[in-house]
């Protein structure tokens, strides 16, 4: 039976260390509603939003109350609106009443966010999706709760760099059309390549043409449970250390196992995967860059630094991989600056600097995220800088992504603040020795030679 | 069985367990297993109980206690057993 300890020590995570489930997110299929009149299809995609979905609040807070642990977000994900729209959309105007749509069912079932304002070009773009590109900007000032995402290579197919370079401008755009409210639109659009179809955080959560009609996807979080139990293995060698992290990271993922399975049946709908990740918030002790710090570095960026995330990755995925019957999303360790105090710290001290942050995301999940960069940034640096992180994911068979905040009107030093969950950004430098030659070529890198194994 | 684990924590005082177990008898709530502990004096509660022929759902007994506890000066928390089995037994 349960004793007093382990039940304290679950109660002490909870209360104390920030363990949290981070997101319940239902992915929906909008296969169905696809016409090729444009307000019928918005209609059919508002009522199946709000038909499947309009349980998921209730159930995440009555899971909550039983089990005792915060259930942070609940959230929806749909298929990817360039594919959707693209019977009924003939201009950028027509795909910005679907994300208005989307915002008015995320309204009503009450979700902060929803994910799926997206398009998958990885080896190319069809016409609609031109215009879908455009429409991203403008869609994305007009909604608060709507995310975009961009897939634009993939192992399989190589990096569609027509689609780089574009993406460059509309990450620009997307900051400019929303200046004034500290460019938050940008922190709304994720760049990726290989990306997850059952990724359940924000912003890059969409529902993939490879699911089925509904699903309940589970983030679970807890970078302060990590950082807690690492303080008891300090000074001990590399063993303990992973094992630590290991056995933590299992205990983690059961309550995310729990909560999804839960949530599925009590919703209806089949259970799809729970993602591992350690995501961090702005709050103190709920911080991947605290771990990293606990682990012997100074501050992140340091040397060594990536040797400790790819530990920190590794024993995670290893741990909670026998904690849940499916595993997938992103599942790694989640390093966005502007949602993690430490990391904020260690840039603002100068000890991590964007190519730092680089090489790390060749270790762990997901990549540059939630940095700020200088407003007059030129696109053609932009889509260098995505390019760049897209041949990280291509070569070593990863998801990477990409999500930039160009700080309009701001320089190198200045802050950028979100508030909430998304945090602040320091502005980080960008280099400045031009890549326009390089990323105006047109067409597609190849897909890299590990890709053909049939 | 609908087993469901209650902690009570708090500064320890005369009652506390006596006040939690009537309102349970008065409800049709069996008790399976207490353990309970003062740290630097501050109570520390856990009990296993049993809500199968309990006369109120989980959601009013949880309310309830919410109200006890403000009454007595501790917190007390009521959780399914499923939460710790899930992490601490495979």
């Amino acid at each position: 039976m349960i004793n007093i300890s382990e039940v304290t020590e679950t109660n002490e995570m909870i209360a104390h260390e920030n363990l949290d489930v981070r997101t319940i997110t239902m992915g929906i299929s909008l296969f169905d509603c696809i016409d090729s009149d444009l307000k019928k299809c918005c209609d059919k995609v508002y009522d199946k939003i709000c038909a499947k979905a309009g349980r998921l609040v209730e159930t995440g807070e009555h899971i909550s109350r039983t089990y005792g642990i915060p259930v942070v977000n609940k959230r929806i994900s749909l298929t990817p609106i360039a594919t959707v729209g693209s019977a009924s959309c003939k201009s950028a105007e027509d795909y910005i009443e679907f994300a208005k749509t989307m915002e008015r069912a995320a309204a009503n079932v009450g979700v902060n966010l929803i994910g799926g304002y997206s398009a998958m070009l990885a080896k190319g773009t069809t016409d609609k999706e031109r215009i879908f590109l455009d429409s991203i900007p403008e869609a994305l000032k007009v909604t608060s709760r709507v995310c975009s995402s961009v897939n634009v290579g993939s192992s399989k197919t190589g990096i569609n760099m027509d689609a780089v370079r574009k993406m460059g401008d509309i990450i620009l755009d997307t900051a400019k059309a929303s200046y004034g409210t500290e460019s938050l639109g940008a922190a709304k659009l994720v760049v990726f390549c290989n990306a997850p179809d059952d990724n359940p955080f924000m912003a890059g959560a969409f529902h993939g043409i490879t699911e089925g009609e509904s699903v309940i996807n589970v983030g679970v979080s807890g970078p302060g449970v990590v950082k807690k139990a690492l303080e008891s293995a300090r000074g001990a060698n590399f063993e303990v250390l992973c094992e630590t992290i290991k056995k933590t990271a299992f205990k983690i993922t059961r309550v995310g196992q729990l909560v999804a399975k839960e949530a599925a049946r009590m919703l209806g709908t089949p259970f799809g995967i729970v993602d591992l990740s350690l995501a961090p918030t702005p709050a103190v002790g709920d911080s991947v860059a605290e771990i990293l710090q606990e682990i012997g570095l100074e501050y992140p960026g340091a040397p060594g630094t990536t040797a400790a995330l790819a530990l920190l990755n590794d024993q995670v995925k290893k741990g909670g991989v026998m904690a849940s019957s499916y595993v997938g999303g992103l599942s790694g360790a989640f390093i966005p600056v502007s949602e993690d105090h430490g990391m904020i710290e260690a840039v603002e001290k100068g000890a991590l600097t964007l190519e730092k942050l680089e090489a790390m995301t060749c270790v762990c999940s997901v990549g540059l995220d939630m940095i700020a960069i200088p407003g007059d940034t030129p696109a053609e640096q932009v889509a260098g800088v995505i390019a760049d992180e897209m041949a990280i994911g291509m070569i070593n068979n990863k998801t990477t992504a990409v999500r930039l905040i160009p700080a309009i009107g701001m320089k190198v030093g200045d802050t950028l603040q979100f508030g909430g969950l998304f945090g602040y950004a320091p502005v980080m430098p960008v280099n400045t020795y031009s890549c326009a030659t390089f990323v105006n070529r047109g067409g597609r890198i190849p897909a890299p030679i590990h890709s053909f194994k049939n | 069985m609908q087993k469901v684990i209650i902690t009570v924590l708090g500064k320890d005082s005369v009652g506390i367990i006596a006040k939690v177990c009537t309102y349970f008898a008065e409800n049709g709530i069996n008790i399976l297993d207490i353990s309970q502990t003062i740290v630097s004096g501050y109570f520390n509660m856990m009990m296993i109980t049993d809500l199968t022929n309990s006369k109120k759902d989980f959601e009013s007994i949880l309310a309830d206690l919410d109200v006890i506890g403000n009454e007595i000066g501790v917190k007390i928390n009521m959780q399914s057993e499923e939460i710790f089995n899930m992490m601490h037994r495979i």
